[in-house]
């Protein structure tokens, strides 16, 4: 009864938490004091505008970044305390699917899944064979194993990078801008698998994005980030129904509003009248 | 006001420079204990050889061929007008051996290996590979900059033996074959000058640490790109500048070191 108990815990208490993080880039501030977290077997979603650090935020959960204040608490444990080795075996436990598909250049799409399965795994060659054929077979890509990276197109190079981002079936998968720069099928197809391979592995999925309608779609929660903190939080028909102004112009694509079209000048009027020097 | 912000770039600068040399010397280290083992560095390193050495054969070989000859003519006018063309064995080999060889190979060698180095890594960042490897849990000093680090440091003293190699046939060819000097002379006199440990293990020696600095900059310079376009031109543009400086400053330190007694 008290495994159970226990158990149950484990399984409520979120599998990623942010705490109070600060990050600067150079003198300019990224993150001033945010705090999230991330539940087991949901989709989170992060939102905002370009450029604000999304990115840089799943840099932070990787231990790919310091922050300068703050924590990022993996399973319970914080990721910027841990040794160069322990870091490196919590890694085995998270994957990552980059904007530009991040694919091996000088391998082909079968050597590109069964990559960290040679060097983590010690399975055999015929057992790694069939589990990079399952994991292509389940992002559609099983003739293409033999292609080179630039033979396939944007969408096929992310489908391809998905394949090899469960390769190890991690807890945890971040994506970074997914549906960027995608056409619609594509688009499409990827969301199909972002959702059903979260439902059908019981993945923990974080994604970063700014394509508004694929977002409220899959996400169980989202979080949306401007002018360096978190400005609404909540599920997607909770964000929908919000009655935050900057929330609605980012949620709505109207290019002007809370947050201005034009960028920060002196008055139009007296630039153009102002004689040369 | 302007002497202390001239004061603060200063210090700014030598600490951004420290700090340079700093995150250098960890790579080198880096590369250094990561030696390739035989089971997953061994066909990464024979991949490497394969791009940095077997590959850059070609501009060595001619490279190598055409300075020897001109080296052999250059040498036969004037050693002709003493009556001492026979020497032109010894002239030839040992200025190819002792200097030309190591370091020429090392200059070529940046041009032609050591930029393509700089703008692979430099892709490969650009491209988030690196990341990747990071995020998968393998060390890119082990993956990537290992394997063509001592690929480096093997090939170039094997390039600059072939290119000393060539270099002498190219000057028996100029001077046995064109200039008709006897070549039972050119070569017996060439072998009892050439010395093993003087000449032949000191190009060795040289080439190596040639082969550590072009490589090491090569690398470092990649490793540090900015990821954007501007970034890899004005990195690969370094590294063949830095590299050459590299090696023409080494070369007097090490020549003064092991022929200046």
């Amino acid at each position: 009864m008290q495994i159970m108990s226990q158990q149950s815990d484990i399984n409520q208490s979120p599998l990623v938490e942010i705490n109070h993080l600060g990050f600067n880039r150079g003198s300019r501030v990224i993150y001033e004091d945010i705090s999230l977290t991330i539940p087991r077997g949901k989709i989170t979603a992060i939102m905002g505008p370009s450029g604000i650090g999304k990115t840089t935020l799943l840099k932070l959960i990787g231990g790919q970044l310091t922050p300068e204040h703050g924590h990022v608490l993996f399973d319970g444990e914080d990721i910027h305390q841990l040794s160069r080795n322990a870091l490196f075996e919590t890694r085995k436990r998270m994957s990552m699917l980059f904007q530009s598909g991040a694919l091996f250049t000088d391998m082909n799409v079968f050597d590109n899944v069964a990559f960290a399965l040679r060097e983590h795994s010690g399975l055999s060659e015929s057992i790694i064979r069939k589990v990079v054929l399952m994991k292509l077979q389940a992002v559609g890509l099983r003739g293409a194993a033999s292609l080179m990276p630039n033979e396939l197109s944007g969408g096929m190079q992310r489908r391809a990078a998905l394949a090899r981002a469960i390769a190890l079936e991690p807890e945890l998968i971040m994506y970074d801008e997914p549906f960027a720069g995608q056409d619609p099928i594509s688009m499409g197809m990827l969301v199909k698998l972002i959702r059903d391979l979260s439902s059908s592995l019981s993945l923990t999925s974080l994604v970063v994005s700014h394509d508004v309608d694929e977002v409220l779609e899959i996400a169980d929660y989202v979080y949306v980030i401007a002018d360096k903190k978190i400005i609404a939080r909540g599920t997607p028909t909770e964000l929908k129904q919000s009655n935050n102004l900057q929330l609605q112009q980012f949620l709505e694509g109207r290019p002007d509003g809370s947050v201005p079209f034009h960028f920060p000048a002196e008055d139009y009027q007296q630039e153009l009248l102002r004689e040369l020097d | 006001m302007n002497l202390i912000d001239s004061i603060a770039n200063i210090g700014r600068s030598a600490i951004h420079l420290v700090m340079g040399l700093g995150r250098a010397g960890l790579m080198l280290w880096g590369a250094i204990v990561h030696v390739p083992n035989l089971r997953k560095g061994g066909p990464l390193l024979i991949k490497q050889l394969y791009v940095l050495g077997v590959r850059s054969v070609v501009i060595v070989v001619v490279s190598g061929l055409f300075i020897g000859m001109v080296l052999a003519l250059q040498g036969y006018i004037i050693l002709v007008d003493f009556g001492t063309e026979e020497s032109l064995g010894p002239m030839v080999a040992l200025s190819l051996l002792r200097e030309l060889g190591p370091v020429v190979t090392a200059l070529l060698f940046a041009g032609r290996a050591g930029s393509a180095l700089t703008a692979e890594i430099g892709l490969m960042k650009s491209t988030e590979q690196l990341s990747s490897l990071e995020m998968m849990a393998v060390d890119p000093l082990r993956q990537v900059i290992a394997p063509r680090f001592w690929a480096g440091v093997i090939s170039l003293p094997l390039l600059s033996l072939m290119f000393s190699v060539v270099g002498i046939l190219g000057g028996h060819l100029v001077g046995v074959e064109w200039k008709g000097i006897d070549s039972g002379a050119f070569w017996s006199i060439l072998q009892a000058s050439v010395e093993w440990d003087k000449d032949i293990l000191n190009t060795i020696i040289k080439s190596m640490l040639f082969g550590i600095v072009v490589t090491w900059v090569a690398l470092y310079r990649g490793y540090e790109v900015e990821p954007n376009p501007e970034g890899i031109s004005r990195a690969t543009t370094s590294t063949v500048v830095q590299a050459s400086l590299a090696v023409l400053a080494l070369d007097f330190l090490l020549t003064a070191l092991m022929f200046g007694s």
